[in-house]
């Protein structure tokens, strides 16, 4: 299912994007030459350097940012301004302190003005889907950051978004825990079939989630390398890190980044 | 949509159990907190009496305690009514600098051509000391109730407005980019997100506002009042009748530290959620 034809029918498509910031100092370029097409229902990870340009890539497709030159598309229209048919994951859970789990699941559906028993229904199954099931009258502080972070997927999946953005979702948490979400991402990946942009610094991660995979060189942000994966949609966690396709992918984005960027 | 996995498919660790203490506990942790500024106060009470009982300060300079306790016996009525006068216009001054500055605040932070024009005429207003204008608002004014409510207006005002900035300012702005991807317009963005997000801050711009609104109020009767705590202090003060002058004191300072607790109170409730406010010390210090 994995195999479709990335070039037509593409969910999110980026042609020839540049980003340029103008600082009180200088100019920036956080982009350069980006050209991007990804397929409905495909999970695709960018990995790269920090400051590279990743969540900016991000928040590009969400039309939280324009870009400088080149166009956007999300689902074969041209992004002008904030798109509402997205789900946003951010790396902190950026939850409401006043409000429960439950409540700032529903917050996505108060803002859209959702029917209150669907948006009830739709937030029970995401609770269960998720493994949150007896945190939902929690507050923030009373939960884990891997906890907080569930919430936070779920509140961006209470639509149904199509396409699901994820800047860094599991940078702040414990190799452990990193580990079970990353499981339970998979799963609920294959579950709705949304299609996933997932920033993230951890090749490992990339890896295990992504069909395909972005490699970005430093700044000016470019691509280096679209590198597919090639492993089946649904994947054990242990005996994917023992594939040789695994291996392969891992080896060849340590290749690239250690060539754009021993540091890093 | 909900397949397989009803389950959760990893073990989560425990939210933390709250602790939920008795009554016998409760009074405990309440002597506990407590006992230092009571023994302070108490302390302080004991060196006026120790003062005025030796002698050591003329009595019609400071009276005792028991003579300034007797005044307030004798005298509730008188003091009672201009205990109401003083309290009613610190409050109405509270309010309408809470209602104005809270008003301020959102247009400023939400136009900063708004802003620009308006914080230095705010730091102004804010620099010239009230007592100095006082007069000036008696003279346009009257005898009345306004010239003391402006004045406690005045005073109480730019508290809250700062704070109430700061806290609209304070907002993640991860938080607001989230609610465009979510088609939320600028009201519900700010009824939902920023509003309560400002709270935390807006209240401790209310507090300091509270307690500087009853000087406001009092400067104000100091002017030209016939009612009010200001014009019982300065019709004692004419009089030489320290123990009223005393009492005077006393009573506008519990208006001060019961309006501080109101505040305190109504922020306990409003804001539970808050860092501040949940539950006892979690640190410990040596």
């Amino acid at each position: 299912m994995a195999e479709q034809d990335a070039s037509h029918g593409g969910s999110v498509r980026l042609e020839d994007v540049a980003v340029r910031f103008r600082t009180r100092k200088k100019d920036v370029t956080a982009l350069r030459d980006v050209s991007l097409d990804v397929a409905e229902g495909e999970f695709v990870a960018i990995v790269g350097p920090s400051g590279c340009g990743k969540s900016t890539l991000l928040k590009l497709v969400a039309g939280l940012l324009k870009p400088s030159s080149g166009t956007v598309r999300l689902r074969g229209e041209p992004v002008t301004g904030p798109r509402h048919d997205i789900g946003y994951v951010f790396q902190r859970a950026a939850l409401l302190e006043w409000r429960s789990a439950r409540r700032n699941i529903l917050l996505q559906a108060e803002m859209r003005r959702m029917p209150a028993d669907r948006a009830r229904e739709r937030t029970a199954e995401l609770i269960a889907m998720t493994g949150l099931t007896g945190f939902e009258d929690a507050y923030p502080h009373e939960l884990s950051g891997g906890m907080q972070q569930r919430v936070a997927l779920c509140r961006a999946l209470l639509h149904e978004p199509p396409v699901l953005l994820m800047d860094e979702p599991f940078g702040a948490l414990d190799a452990l825990t990193r580990e079970q979400l990353n499981v339970e991402l998979n799963r609920i990946w294959r579950e709705t079939r949304t299609t996933v942009l997932l920033v993230t610094h951890s090749i490992a991660e990339a890896a295990y989630l992504a069909n395909r995979i972005i490699v970005m060189t430093d700044r000016p942000g470019t691509i280096a390398e679209v590198i597919d994966v090639g492993l089946p949609d649904e994947r054990d966690y242990a005996t994917t890190m023992a594939r040789p396709e695994f291996a392969d992918a891992t080896g060849r984005i340590r290749d690239l980044l250690g060539a754009a960027s021993a540091a890093d | 949509m909900v397949s397989q996995s009803t389950t959760p498919s990893v073990p989560v660790a425990g939210v933390a159990e709250r602790d939920r203490p008795g009554a016998g506990e409760r009074v405990r942790e309440a002597v506990v907190r407590s006992w230092r500024p009571v023994a302070l106060l108490v302390a302080c009470l004991l060196a006026w009496w120790a003062i005025t009982a030796a002698k050591l300060i003329k009595a019609y300079l400071v009276p005792s305690p028991a003579k300034t306790l007797q005044v307030m016996g004798d005298k509730t009525g008188y003091l009672w009514h201009h205990t109401w006068v003083t309290t009613y216009e610190t409050l109405l001054g509270f309010v309408i600098a809470t209602v104005v500055g809270v008003l301020a605040a959102v247009v400023m932070v939400y136009s900063s051509a708004v802003e620009r024009t308006l914080y230095p005429v705010l730091l102004f207003a804010q620099v010239i000391p009230k007592v100095a204008i006082a007069p000036l608002l008696v003279v346009w004014l009257g005898f009345g109730l306004a010239p003391k409510v402006v004045v406690a207006v005045l005073i109480a005002f730019f508290p809250v407005v700062i704070s109430m900035v700061t806290g609209l300012k304070a907002v993640d702005p991860e938080m607001i980019q989230l609610s465009a991807t979510m088609g939320a317009g600028p009201l519900q963005t700010f009824a939902k997100i920023r509003f309560p997000a400002s709270l935390p801050h807006l209240f401790s711009g209310l507090k300091v506002a509270v307690t500087l609104a009853v000087t406001g109020a009092v400067v104000g009767e100091f002017v030209g009042a016939n009612e009010g705590l200001g014009y019982v202090i300065q019709q004692a003060n004419g009089n030489l009748d320290t123990p009223m002058l005393f009492a005077g004191l006393l009573v506008m300072s519990l208006i001060g530290v019961v309006l501080f607790v109101l505040v305190e109170f109504a922020e306990k409730l409003l804001l539970p959620w808050h860092a501040s406010r949940r539950g006892t010390a979690v640190t410990t210090t040596y």
